[in-house]
């Protein structure tokens, strides 16, 4: 998982990086149950607070994540944030369009406000779960092979 | 998403795969087509437009649903049993198109899917239909955490691995064992999308 910044990386596939993917998967699959608890109320308004715990939950798992990857030493870390900031655009758009329709249906207030927060989460665990799977398999900066 | 290439640990070595094309992870191409959707669905939510919203959500569903099982029980197969440069220049092809399709399809699905439900009352908890459309969130979400979490990071993965001057036939193998690893789960899900629409359809 981390070696000193001069030393030469295993080989990508041997290399043991920590459960980067995993929870932030975990992270977007409790996103998901939220939502799919939130929307079996609609139209009416839902009780909140399951959700909510669900979306506190997926938030730390997110920066969780995003603690560990900060760890990881070498990283192809220009190869993960092309990936990520163009996987962002796309699923901020999707997460975008869902929220639209939230706020067409006149969704507001707190249940409001945890959708969009839901959305978040959702537009950045995709981004970080696609970028983190190819950045491991890059070949990290002034190491031959990407 | 299927089962694509079944490619085996090893099977891709530097020498099959040196004349393959040159790949782009997403088709430039493909995005005004993609943006025209997004702009529809949009479109038809915010005019609560029944024809529209009915076209996104059958349209998208029936392909999303046919191109899952027909790439998984049909083209999936077929292709683990070609060669490997064919295989390798196959899934070089076929992968970007469906880096674009798929997330697009699926986004015109549900998005629509839910605005129609609410238009026409299936969600109201006096509906027959509204167990069946909770049942379907529960498949859709599993499909959802499957899609973004496990295969499409796999895909595009394998997409830069291949761009590389000498990709890693293990590293590819190991992605595209998510497709097989997953395959059946999708499968079962899609099934039980077109039981639980019909249902809907028809109550």
């Amino acid at each position: 998982m981390s070696a000193g910044p001069a030393a030469v990386p295993a080989p990508a596939i041997s290399r043991q990086f920590p459960p980067v993917a995993e929870l932030t998967t975990v992270s977007l699959a409790l996103v998901v149950v939220g939502g799919i608890l939130m929307a079996s109320y609609a139209p009416r308004h839902p009780p909140i607070a399951v959700p909510a715990a669900l979306a506190v939950a997926g938030a730390l798992l997110l920066l969780a994540s995003g603690y560990l990857l900060a760890g990881v030493r070498p990283f192809a870390w220009e190869r993960f944030f092309l990936v990520f900031r163009w996987a962002l655009l796309a699923y901020a758009i999707s997460a975008g369009v869902i929220g639209f329709a939230f706020i067409k249906d006149h969704t507001g207030g707190a249940a409001l406000a945890l959708v969009l927060v839901m959305l978040v989460i959702y537009a950045l665990d995709v981004p970080l779960v696609i970028a983190f799977t190819v950045a491991r398999y890059a070949s990290p900066a002034g190491h031959a092979g990407s | 998403m299927t089962d694509v290439g079944n490619v085996q640990a090893g099977d891709v070595g530097t020498a099959q795969v040196t004349a393959r094309p040159t790949i782009a992870v997403v088709p430039l191409k493909g995005l005004p087509i993609v943006a025209a959707v997004v702009v529809f669905v949009i479109t038809a939510i915010a005019g609560n437009w029944l024809w529209a919203l009915t076209f996104c959500h059958v349209v998208g569903g029936a392909l999303w649903t046919a191109i899952d099982l027909f790439v998984g029980l049909i083209v999936g197969p077929i292709l683990a049993r070609l060669s490997l440069p064919a295989r390798a220049e196959f899934t070089a092809r076929f992968m970007p198109k469906m880096v674009l399709l798929m997330p697009t399809l699926v986004l015109m699905t549900l998005a629509a899917g839910f605005q129609l439900a609410l238009k026409l009352g299936n969600l109201s908890p006096a509906s027959p239909n509204h167990s069946w459309l909770v049942v379907s969130y529960c498949v859709v979400g599993v499909m959802a955490v499957i899609a973004l979490g496990v295969l499409e990071p796999a895909n595009i993965a394998v997409l830069f691995e291949m761009r590389k001057p000498e990709p890693d036939g293990t590293v590819i193998a190991t992605l595209m064992r998510r497709f097989i690893l997953t395959s059946g789960i999708t499968g079962v899900m899609q099934v039980a999308t077109l039981i639980i629409m019909t249902r809907v359809a028809t109550q």
